[in-house]
């Protein structure tokens, strides 16, 4: 495992979002930029927040560049940072698919 | 305060002031009409002015008074950002204006506002930058939100006076004679700002083409104009037709328009001598194509179409299957062109179109409405004036007014536009009561309003997947989940009225 300093995933495009990580001495702080920031940024906060727990990444700063995203892309976007951060892309897609139970 | 028929809560200050809503036709009752002050003019005397600054100084504006615009250059008009700077430039203040519609165009109107030039705004609408400043609570006194049909009948009943209207004018002559097809800027139609010129003191009409006497057709005639003035430009032609969409690819709107036009043709108004009205949103263009089908499918005609006019009515007009069109504002250039080509596309004032308080609008007459919206509730109550963060961004149009008389209004939208649902529990703000709104049809399928059991059992073997509203809101919120409740401040920063005057709701600011 070799930590990166920064990795992002995602675009800026309607419906997408963009997570760019971060190291962060403590805990997990997750900025969030949304066009729905009112309606649904708590929720967003809450869910990024959530899967990088999952993947037990505790100390990360999260800049999060929303246009609308659903949840499943919301997921996707921070996985898939959440591994390029730590240089993996050996996928443990058991383990990710059991969170949408 | 006051909880009105679609349980909003009115602050009791503008309850008592405009009276709440209480059903679509209750305050539909006799009344006299406005009356103006004329200044009638001799066979000596001229009207022509050579700036708009010696307009301002002969119509004796001042502070606290009343100007109107029109806004049938839509994007592309400059004559009431033209005129407000001068009015600021000269020092005069507290200013009520009432446009239209307010456009992205009129973002210096924020300045004005700031330094209180303008005080108080009614309009149909108001736009990004504008809404955005307003719902930021940067006026003292709320802007009043009227439909189309609703300005017509403020003006008339006197609720809104005009001391000064200064309307655009795509030709004049020297003595006022306007109208809106020929010239460097035509709009079409000039059904609104004829309101203006019918029951303003003072008109000045605003032309960047000044024509030999006399100009006609007249839409505006010479008896309700005071003064001429020339200059350079009115409008760009190119933000006139800015919105108007093409005809959609987009595989959502195709299927919400199939949906919709089998609706139509399936119910027991489609039949020769039809009428309908569509909006300019790229669904509810698409459903005239699916009709168009269906109409020379089974030889049926429409007597007229409404609008809001748009290339696809023009076409079907061309192509035989529309006797007239009625035409209250044009959406692009074609339109424009087929108004002066074409005696049977026929422009009427906005009072015509949709005044409850006219001797019968146009819309009362109509057979079908398919509208658009932001939301939905399931109340089948209809946003069109503000986003679901609750800022000001919309238009009330002739939302309420084509839903409330016409025989089957249809909401087109989609189910959900990006991550924010558009059948929602509670709409952000109501435009159209519930009870106006019949059918909603989205890509998924349609809801039906209980309150027309005639149209579920007129629909029951129709191809297209009938839900409940709420179902079509859980399948909503399914996909975006259940949206958090929007914090508003305590300043209200627009009434909503229904097209009768009376609050159907107002706005906080946020």
């Amino acid at each position: 495992m070799t930590n990166k300093q920064s990795a992002t995933a995602g675009t800026t495009e309607s419906s997408d979002i963009m997570i760019t990580l971060k190291p962060n001495q403590q805990g997990i702080q997750v900025e969030l930029e949304s066009n729905v920031k009112k309606q649904f940024g708590e929720h967003i906060t809450a869910l990024i927040t959530d899967i990088l727990q999952r993947l037990a990444i505790t100390n990360v700063k999260v800049e999060a560049v929303d246009k609308g995203a659903l949840d499943c892309t919301i997921k996707a976007r921070t996985i898939a940072a959440a591994y390029r951060l730590r240089g993996e892309s050996d996928y443990e897609w058991e383990a990710i698919n059991s969170w949408n139970d | 305060m006051g909880i009105n028929q679609v349980n909003r809560d009115i602050p009791t200050k503008y309850a008592d002031q405009y009276g709440v809503y209480d059903g679509e036709f209750t305050n539909v009752k006799p009344f006299e009409a406005a009356t103006k002050h004329v200044q009638p003019v001799k066979p000596n005397e001229t009207k022509l002015l050579a700036s708009i600054h010696d307009a301002i100084v002969k119509t004796g504006l001042k502070d606290g008074m009343t100007i109107s615009f029109h806004h049938h250059f839509r994007e592309g008009d400059f004559v009431m950002n033209m005129v407000l700077d001068e009015i600021a430039k000269m020092g005069i203040k507290d200013l009520s204006i009432a446009p239209s519609s307010i456009a992205n165009v009129h973002a210096p109107l924020i300045d004005h506002i700031k330094n209180g030039v303008v005080t108080n705004i009614t309009s149909s609408g108001l736009r990004d930058k504008v809404g955005a400043a307003i719902s930021s609570g940067i006026m003292a006194n709320p802007v009043v939100i009227r439909s189309h049909g609703g300005r017509a009948r403020a003006i008339a009943s006197g609720d809104i006076h005009i001391d000064v209207a200064f309307l655009g004018a795509p030709s004049a002559d020297a003595y006022g004679n306007i109208n809106g097809t020929k010239g460097k800027a035509t709009c079409g139609s000039l059904g609104y700002a004829m309101v203006d010129a019918k029951y303003a003191d003072q008109v000045v009409a605003v032309t960047d083409t000044l024509v030999p006497y006399p100009n006609t057709p007249i839409s505006i005639p010479q008896t309700d104009v005071d003064y001429v003035v020339q200059v350079d430009a009115i409008g760009d032609p190119d933000g006139i037709a800015k919105g108007a969409t093409r005809f959609t690819k987009n595989p959502k709107e195709l299927l919400i328009a199939e949906y919709a036009a089998k609706v139509i043709t399936a119910s027991s108004y489609f039949k020769n001598g039809f009428s309908f009205q569509t909006g300019s949103g790229g669904a509810a263009l698409a459903v005239s194509r699916f009709m168009r089908q269906a109409m020379i499918d089974q030889d049926v005609k429409a007597s007229f179409a409404l609008g809001g006019i748009t290339n696809a009515m023009v076409e079907l007009q061309k192509e035989g299957l529309v006797d007239k069109l009625i035409d209250v504002q044009d959406f692009d250039h074609p339109s424009a062109v087929s108004l002066a080509d074409n005696p049977d596309h026929y422009e009427i004032d906005a009072n015509m179109y949709a005044s409850p308080l006219s001797k019968g609008a146009v819309i009362n007459q109509l057979d079908v409405a398919i509208l658009s919206a932001l939301e939905v509730d399931t109340d089948f109550n209809v946003n069109v004036i503000t986003g679901s963060d609750g800022v000001l961004r919309g238009a009330s149009g002739g939302h309420s007014d084509t839903s409330a008389a016409c025989k089957m209004s249809m909401v087109v939208a989609p189910i959900v536009r990006g991550r924010i649902p558009t059948i929602v529990d509670e709409v952000t703000t109501v435009v159209t009561p519930g009870a106006s709104v019949d059918v909603i049809v989205t890509e998924l399928g349609i809801a039906i309003n209980p309150n027309r059991p005639d149209l579920i059992k007129m629909f029951k073997s129709l191809k297209v997947p009938q839900f409940t509203i709420e179902e079509l809101r859980d399948k909503a919120y399914a996909i975006t989940g259940v949206p958090a409740k929007i914090h508003y401040g305590d300043q209200v920063v627009a009434l909503i009225e229904y097209r009768d005057g009376h609050l159907i709701d107002v706005v906080k600011n946020v």
